[in-house]
């Protein structure tokens, strides 16, 4: 289990992480999700010990990480991809990151083969592609058979199969007990793999909560309706609770009254429907829609389109 | 959030404690796998015999004149010449220890596995020591009974007085010039900023002090400083105002302590 209590990280006048207060459970997979530079590696390398914190704690079962007795038995990180001698072996980085703690050649062997790096276990890491140094971290991750797993953005640099390999290996590493916490900047991944979702934003927490609440509370659940007779069906539905935006010629987007009520009450006056479907907004635009306030360096062109995305909705 | 969570293993066993032989255990087995380091050895000890036996050929063999441009013409010092290229290979060899931890980001590996972190930087400083001693003190001896050969008549034997304590004080000077180079490398965290820093104080400070300072200051701090100190413990014979050997490897250990204490702090205090 991981407890982040009110962490703050400041460099001078730039606040990075800004009173995050939140709990990774274990048995699940967690994903940790912001826009870039919103502040999710600096709070785990808080976590990690690795930066000091401006103020708050954070703790791994119980205690800082700096007081760890045997970190590599109870946390696995990797961090950022290249946290690894160019010029050494994977077998000698692993060889030598298992010493610190007893942990025997054998174990060395063991997670080298479950990463697949067997046959490039002697070759220099510095001529390992982004995918192969990130199983190598992995590797590294799984020395001690930790109950605490925190990976940053660890599907970076792989292909499709590396990616589907690492999604169940996250699963199952949860599924035994452990605790596993993974950050990524990509909605889609984490959907596919985690279960609950701490989101933040400029080092602000913006949303901690399953997947599926996380999507319930960020869309505006809209229904689309498609209808010949389309003034008289405006008339219809509109009301206090009830907005009806046009998109396109004959089509409604209707929010504030479901898909059902709106068949009934079209039925029972007559109106012809060509369409009626609801809007399930993708995790993606679920993700953009409470991080859009957020972002650090907001691309020049996007206000204009966003403004034009909404007012079409 | 429940007041208990069941552990995903019992807690911790002693045998799997982070202790200070296991990090020098990990710290040994880094040494040996980055292939810079066996070739950076090597270079050391051949230049240093080399460069000895070299000097020794090219000099007259005269035990007691003075030697030209005022350098010595002691046979043994005459012998030990190397120790100064040797010097500054061995420096980058101490600098790209701990230096190249950052530069390549396996800090953070190394980091995340010793939070403690000061462990580190004690375990590299006995490894870099441990290794590089013994092959300098050997390198030395080479370098001398070698030398002293070629030189044949006028040359030195090891029951001269101050011969074994010079012989001996070269492998020590050369080593401690590497540790330092170790802690500038985890003071400064930059390859090329430790690099520069190591040899600007080891092969150019005499000299700006030399052109700069006023004579009568000079003649005071300039026995102090770093490398004029050190190599007053490895020489037979002592320069005008050079301090005697066993204060000056007081002095030289006592800027090798100060410079730890530097390093020790940054590497403990500040984030990685």
């Amino acid at each position: 289990m991981i407890e982040v209590r009110e962490l703050t990280k400041r460099y001078g006048a730039k606040t990075a992480v800004d009173g995050l207060t939140f709990t990774v459970r274990p048995g699940i997979v967690t994903g940790f999700l912001g826009p870039n530079g919103a502040g999710k590696s600096t709070t785990m390398r808080m976590i990690m010990g690795l930066d000091r914190p401006t103020s708050g704690t954070a703790t791994v079962n119980g205690r800082p990480y700096a007081r760890l007795d045997a970190p590599l038995h109870e946390v696995g990180a990797l961090l950022e991809a290249r946290a690894v001698h160019t010029g050494r072996s994977a077998l000698n980085h692993l060889r030598a990151m298992a010493a610190t703690t007893g942990v025997p050649r054998s174990r060395v062997d063991e997670v080298i083969d479950i990463v697949g790096l067997h046959d490039v276990a002697t070759k220099r890491a510095g001529g390992f592609s982004l995918g192969m140094g990130q199983r190598l971290g992995i590797a590294s991750a799984l020395l001690g058979d930790p109950s605490v797993l925190i990976l940053d953005e660890p599907v970076n640099g792989l292909d499709p199969e590396g990616i589907l390999w690492i999604r169940r290996l996250m699963q199952s590493l949860a599924a035994g007990g452990r605790t596993v916490f993974v950050s990524s900047h990509l909605m889609s991944e984490m959907a596919l793999t985690a279960e609950h979702l701490i989101v933040i934003g400029r080092g602000r927490l913006i949303a901690d909560a399953p997947v599926q609440d996380f999507i319930d509370r960020a869309s505006r659940n809209t229904v689309r309706v498609r209808s010949p007779q389309a003034v008289a069906l405006y008339d219809l539905l509109i009301g206090p609770e009830i907005t009806v935006t046009s998109a396109g010629r004959g089509v409604f987007e209707v929010a504030g009254i479901g898909a059902d009520e709106i068949g009934d009450r079209a039925a029972a006056a007559g109106i012809v429907l060509h369409e009626l479907a609801p809007q399930q907004p993708s995790l993606e635009e679920a993700f953009m829609a409470l991080t859009h306030d957020s972002v650090e360096f907001p691309a020049v062109g996007e206000p204009a389109l966003a403004g034009a995305g909404r007012a079409a909705a | 959030m429940s007041t208990t969570t069941v552990a995903h293993r019992p807690p911790v066993r002693g045998e799997l404690k982070v202790t200070q032989p296991r990090v020098m255990r990990s710290e040994w087995i880094k040494f040996w796998s980055l292939r810079s380091t066996t070739i950076t050895l090597v270079a050391a000890v051949v230049v240093y015999v080399s460069i000895g036996l070299l000097a020794s050929s090219i000099s007259t063999g005269g035990g007691t004149g003075p030697g030209p441009g005022g350098g010595t013409s002691n046979p043994t010092d005459i012998s030990l010449a190397g120790s100064t290229f040797a010097m500054l290979v061995l420096g980058t060899l101490g600098v790209l220890l701990m230096a190249g931890e950052y530069s390549t980001g396996m800090i953070r590996s190394t980091l995340s596995a010793v939070p403690a972190r000061l462990p580190v930087l004690w375990a590299k400083v006995a490894v870099f020591a441990g290794v590089v001693f013994p092959l300098m003190l050997a390198a030395s001896f080479v370098a001398f009974l070698g030398g002293q050969a070629i030189i044949g008549a006028g040359g030195a034997s090891l029951s001269d007085p101050g011969v074994v304590r010079a012989v001996i004080g070269s492998a020590v000077y050369l080593t401690g010039g590497g540790i330092l180079g170790l802690l500038l490398g985890a003071l400064l965290r930059s390859t090329p900023a430790a690099i520069s820093t190591l040899f600007g104080v080891m092969f150019l400070l005499e000299g700006v002090v030399q052109i700069l300072v006023p004579a009568s200051w000079r003649d005071t701090a300039g026995p102090y400083l770093p490398s004029a100190a050190g190599s007053a413990f490895g020489a037979v014979t002592r320069q005008a105002d050079a301090l005697a050997p066993w204060a000056g490897l007081a002095v030289f250990a006592g800027y090798l302590v100060a410079v730890g204490i530097a390093a020790a702090w940054r590497l403990k205090r500040q984030d990685a």
